[in-house]
């Protein structure tokens, strides 16, 4: 089916060119107004699209536009092309909705900003970025729309560029990323070679992939590994996480759009959008399964012992992508998309609040100077409640199902084991406590910020509350479209996705009835009793900790002091890295720059410049303006040419 | 029976009446009405356009009038500059000719027609007419300013190489025929390889002609050695004539090319004449053209001379696409000589526009024009990044087709001399650029620019964005006329 897709991504460019070429003629108004507008309009055309797909049958679920033949060189052909398919409809969906919810969010947060129209143009360019990304129909063109993601994080992350730290901020950000975008570059480069195409019709067409790649060959494995090394950048997992916390310098409401619920997601949703590729590597998937439980817990434990709000939520971001790759790893792809959708509800959400508390509290993000905000600012505070019951996995939230199904086909699948099972299971542990101090630090207890900033407290304006309010609904009831098997649902997200997951049903075709037979239903339900279970333990040490006896958190902190330091320094990573990685980068750049790059290049070069500008001085004598010269060099080079030709000839 | 298929040159036959209409309804009205008169040739062009649209495909005269899709794709880059060349040329008329502006405009129609004919001669003695017909127009012009003695000097000069030239060239052209019996060009390459084959081998009588009629449409496209005429006259005469010898006449020398060599002469391009077969003939003068017109562009310090090196330079360029005598060679030339037509046109035009309101041509007069005219600036800056080839303007996508053509023929070491020698050119480019941006401001100058001069801007921008993101259509009507060749 043909429709035209390119206006999902077409009004945020409009709106980005509006607003960047009149930059500083508009009012605030109208520049938020073409900003918020051409956002709800992307989402509006992702709805209607969305509709059109569910009218197709269910095999059939594809919307194609092809836009125009981008490079046609030879044999390497590209086209600007547009498909929707279940999955990217899902991606659109999310994208836009939360981006529209955000931007409308923004003209309360950003509103004395001096950069304010700076910073809607930014945004509108990330929507369009990122919709080219979710919507692109081949590599080549959602790599496109991967850097500008990524430029668009840089430039909102320093977008309070005259502070030190932010502006060093956005250049670790981009740096860390380029690492990942060169893996998944050459990954790019290695399908090409091998299938001869990048679009994902071809690439990722079950029967072609069989035709070049040995299932569990060297070359898918590299391809795999290589663009899952891409992924770990952009979507912040171990060995390339270290960027996101930093990249909280940016303005809240970016960190609730770009580093928690959207950009950060897309090297999950590549990872889905080629489980084709993925699942003819079965170590690439180990590795993936491995290196999320691993980010999850480690995440995970970081968070537990950050004072900043924000800290404590972009770690507890790396932790819940975890979730997402795990999730990928143990081929349960549809599990990852889903958790990746409900967690972009929650926590957009969660930035949003504490992005409401950070304005109440006049740029205050150190939660040891909150406390007792529940009565101050009680839309924020519910909503933000919710917003953490859904993240702990509170049975009846939308968290508490794509988690639970994560856990499930973490310890079900063919590829998952009891151990992944195990991590993901105490990660959920940590997250249900320290999502609950940071409630129990910021929203109770006595108030410990100072009178002049106490004065101030008051409840975020409407424009503010009510995209929470919205998100909170999305947030309780986000799960709905997957409930299990088990509690009498038909998982029908799972469902929908199952068209795109042709490398999970072309895998195990035959075995689909064996695995339902291992659907063991009393093992799924007392695990998720256990889970529940343990979240609520959780919950109630940091009541313990942090309401009831604040006492004997210090005692505790104190005994374990190494390992708290540890933990509170984050491992010590950033260090490690600093001192491994780029203090030798820095003194080798060093020498290159004093020695090869001052003396040898420049001076090759600028000696070049000196000899050819010469030759321009020296070629001048020539042009004298005389006719006569003029008819004479014509002669000879006639003459000349004549000489060579019938000499040799 | 012969076909005088007189529905093929409507096109050419309306423009012409046009040029005569123009003069006389300029002499009809008092010489009272400049703007009106710009406004009508820039129609007449339009409505030319139009007619061509209805009216092309096919044979008449017995071939000697071909309206292929060579033709056509070139036809369009020769309205396409004359259109851009009158649009640009309306304070010049208004400031400083103060007579004869409708003969200025019939002028440069006539030359126009000239051009088209040129385009579609099938038989060399009708391309030898196009090709003065364009020509003697194009004399007057750089002359135009009849008080300005560098005008002046720059007509002369064209004229007195010019008619040198085309001695030459007649030459060439009188041993093509008397080696074919023919000129024919279709029949020529018949005949000539005939000859070949009877004579196994086929001496000096044809290397002679290939030499000359090099020299004679190396003169149109002052390709090296054959140059020296373009700084002086590309300085001298008035600039929307400048832009219209380095982009319409020129693209008439490079079609008059094809016809002749890749067609006409498409036995000898290659292996059977090695090493002195004309593509490496040419292959050398494009790397004399590519070294010198980048290298005296250098420290040029006028911004016409400026660009007269860098055109001398592009139709380097243009030849290694030439030289490969292939499908995406023929196209590849096709869509630079188009392209070029966007960023050189424009660069020029802002030439003229800098130069009717300040006076100057200098490239230091144009110190910190960014400030006080952002608009016109960042305009010239995409003409000139454009002609730089840097992506993603379309002079990037033109030169990457022309070099991908120059590999695939094998002549893998212009195209790395065609790299460096780019590197080179950077340099003056970006040199005016940062004139305009990064120079101390002089006494700021507000540039007005007539609503014509801005359309020409605005198209030339346009083509270079749009068709440097999206080279498809062009590109496909550009491999399109590779047909006309039959590789």
């Amino acid at each position: 089916m043909e429709q035209p897709l390119y206006l999902i991504p077409l009004f945020p460019l409009i709106g980005f060119l509006l607003n960047g070429l009149l930059l500083g003629r508009l009012g605030k108004k109208t520049i938020s107004f073409i900003a918020c507008t051409s956002v709800g309009l992307s989402f509006l055309f992702g709805l209607k699209f969305f509709f059109d797909l569910l009218s197709l049958p269910d095999t059939a679920r594809i919307i194609e536009n092809v836009f125009f033949t981008w490079i046609p060189a030879g044999q390497f052909h590209v086209n600007v092309a547009f498909l929707l398919d279940p999955l990217s409809a899902v991606m659109v969906l999310v994208v836009s909705g939360v981006s529209f919810i955000i931007h409308i969010y923004s003209i309360g947060y950003m509103h004395d900003d001096a950069g304010y129209g700076r910073y809607f143009t930014y945004l509108n360019l990330f929507v369009f970025s990122m919709l080219m990304l979710v919507l692109a129909d081949n590599y080549l063109l959602m790599f496109v729309g991967w850097e500008g993601v990524g430029l668009c994080s840089y430039l909102l992350i320093g977008f309070w560029f005259e502070k030190k730290s932010a502006s060093d901020a956005g250049k670790k950000a981009f740096i860390v990323n380029r690492i990942g975008d060169f893996g998944f570059l050459l990954g790019m480069f290695i399908i090409f070679w091998q299938t001869g195409s990048l679009d994902f019709k071809t690439a990722l067409d079950p029967a072609v992939a069989h035709s070049v790649f040995a299932v569990g060959g060297g070359m898918i494995t590299a391809a795999t590994l290589l663009m899952f090394l891409g992924a770990t950048g952009k979507s912040a997992q171990i060995p390339l996480y270290v960027w996101l916390p930093d990249a909280m310098e940016g303005p809240t409401p970016v960190s609730a759009l770009i580093h928690a619920a959207t950009m950060v997601t897309a090297g999950v949703y590549m990872i889905a959008r080629s489980n084709v590729l993925y699942m003819m590597a079965p170590a690439t998937m180990a590795v993936v399964a491995i290196v999320g439980v691993a980010t999850a817990i480690f995440a995970g434990s970081i968070a537990l012992a950050q004072n900043d709000i924000k800290r404590v939520l972009a770690y507890s971001t790396v932790s819940q992508l975890g979730y997402m790759f795990t999730a990928c790893g143990v081929a349960a792809f549809s599990a990852g998309i889903f958790h990746l959708m409900t967690h972009a509800f929650f926590k957009a959400l969660l930035f949003l609040g504490s992005g409401s508390v950070i304005h109440a509290m006049a740029g205050q993000q150190d939660m040891r100077y909150m406390g007792g905000l529940k009565k101050r600012m009680p839309i924020t505070f519910w909503t933000f409640l919710i917003a953490t019951l859904a993240i702990t996995g509170i049975p009846g939230l939308s968290g508490f199902f794509s988690k639970d199904e994560i856990l499930w086909k973490s310890f079900s699948s063919d590829y998952g084991s009891i151990w992944i099972w195990l991590i993901g299971l105490i990660t959920a542990g940590m997250t249900a406590f320290y999502m609950f101090r940071l409630v129990f630090l910021t929203f109770y207890g006595e108030e410990r910020m100072d009178s002049h900033t106490r004065e101030h407290l008051h409840e975020s304006p409407k424009v503010m509350t009510v995209p929470l309010s919205i998100l909170a609904v999305l947030s309780v009831i986000g799960g709905y479209v997957g409930i299990p098997h088990i509690l009498g649902g038909d998982n029908r997200f799972e469902k929908f996705l199952e068209p795109v997951m042709k490398g999970v049903h072309h895998s195990v075709e035959g075995e689909h009835a064996l695995a339902s037979a291992a659907h063991n239903g009393s093992t799924e339900l007392i695990l998720m009793v256990g889970s529940v279970v343990l979240v609520a333990v959780f919950i109630y040490l940091a009541y313990h900790f942090y309401i009831k006896n604040i006492a004997a958190a210090g005692k505790l902190r104190q005994r374990f002091s190494g390992l708290h330091k540890i933990i509170y320094g984050k491992y010590f990573v950033d260090e490690l890295y600093n001192a491994v990685i780029v203090q030798p980068l820095v003194v080798g750049s060093k020498f290159l720059w004093k020695i090869f790059d001052v003396l040898i290049i420049d001076g090759f070069i600028n000696g070049m410049a000196v000899i050819i500008g010469d030759m321009s001085t020296g070629l001048r004598p020539a042009q004298s303006g005389i006719l006569r010269t003029y008819t004479t060099i014509f002669l000879v080079g006639v003459i000349v040419i004549l000489g060579i030709v019938l000499i040799f000839g | 029976m012969p076909d005088y298929n007189l529905r093929l040159i409507i096109p050419e036959i309306f423009l012409f009446l046009w040029a005569l209409f123009i003069i006389a309804f300029d002499l009809g009205t008092k010489r009272k009405n400049p703007k009106l008169i710009g406004y009508l040739t820039m129609g007449g062009i339009a409505a030319t356009a139009v007619l061509l649209y209805l009216y092309h495909g096919g044979i008449s005269f017995n071939n000697m009038f071909k309206s292929d899709p060579l033709a056509l794709f070139f036809k369009v880059i020769f309205l396409g500059s004359a259109f851009m060349a009158v649009g640009s040329s309306f304070d010049i008329i208004a400031q400083k000719i103060k007579n004869h502006r409708g003969e200025f405009f019939g002028l440069v129609l006539f030359s126009t027609v000239g051009m088209m004919f040129l385009a579609s001669a099938g038989e060399l003695i009708s391309l030898y007419i196009g090709l003065e017909l364009t020509t003697i127009p194009l004399f007057i012009l750089a002359a135009y300013y009849k008080d300005d003695r560098i005008s002046v000097e720059a007509g002369l000069k064209y004229l007195v190489i010019g008619a040198f030239s085309s001695a030459i060239l007649l030459y060439g052209l009188s041993l093509l025929y008397g080696l074919s019996g023919t000129t024919d060009i279709v029949m020529m390459k018949i005949n000539l390889a005939l000859l070949y084959l009877n004579t196994n081998g086929i001496g000096w009588a044809l290397l002679m002609a290939i030499v000359m009629v090099l020299a004679g449409i190396g003169f149109k496209l002052a390709l090296v050695p054959f140059h020296m005429w373009a700084p002086d006259v590309y300085q001298g005469a008035p600039t929307p004539i400048t832009a219209l010898l380095s982009v319409g006449s020129k693209a008439a020398g490079v079609v008059a090319f094809m016809r002749i060599f890749i067609d006409g002469l498409y036995g000898f391009a290659d292996a059977v004449m090695f090493p002195l077969d004309w593509g490496n003939i040419v292959a050398v003068l494009a790397a004399a053209a590519m070294i010198l017109g980048n290298i005296s562009a250098l420290r040029q310090k006028n911004i016409k001379r400026m660009l007269a090196y860098s055109s001398i330079a592009q139709i380097g360029y243009v030849m290694v696409g030439m030289v490969a005598v292939s499908e995406l060679g023929v196209g590849s030339v096709g869509y630079y000589m188009f392209i070029y037509l966007f960023a050189n046109m424009g660069a020029f035009a802002v030439a003229t526009i800098f130069n009717d309101n300040t006076g100057s041509d200098s490239i230091a007069s144009y110190a910190g024009l960014s400030k006080s005219s952002p608009m016109i600036s960042a305009f010239m800056a995409i003409f000139l990044l454009s002609l730089a080839g840097i992506p993603p303007l379309a002079g990037f996508a033109a030169k990457f087709f022309v070099f991908a053509a120059g590999i695939q023929a094998g002549y893998t070491w212009l195209v790395i001399l065609a790299l460096l020698t780019a590197v080179v050119s950077l340099y003056y480019y970006a040199n005016v650029i940062k004139m305009m941006y990064f120079a101390p401001d002089n006494p700021t100058i507000k540039l007005n620019t007539p609503l014509s001069a801005n359309i020409v801007l605005i198209i030339g921008v346009a083509g270079l964005i749009i068709f440097g993101v999206y080279p498809e259509p062009i590109l496909n009507f550009a491999l399109d006329t590779a047909r006309v060749f039959g590789f």
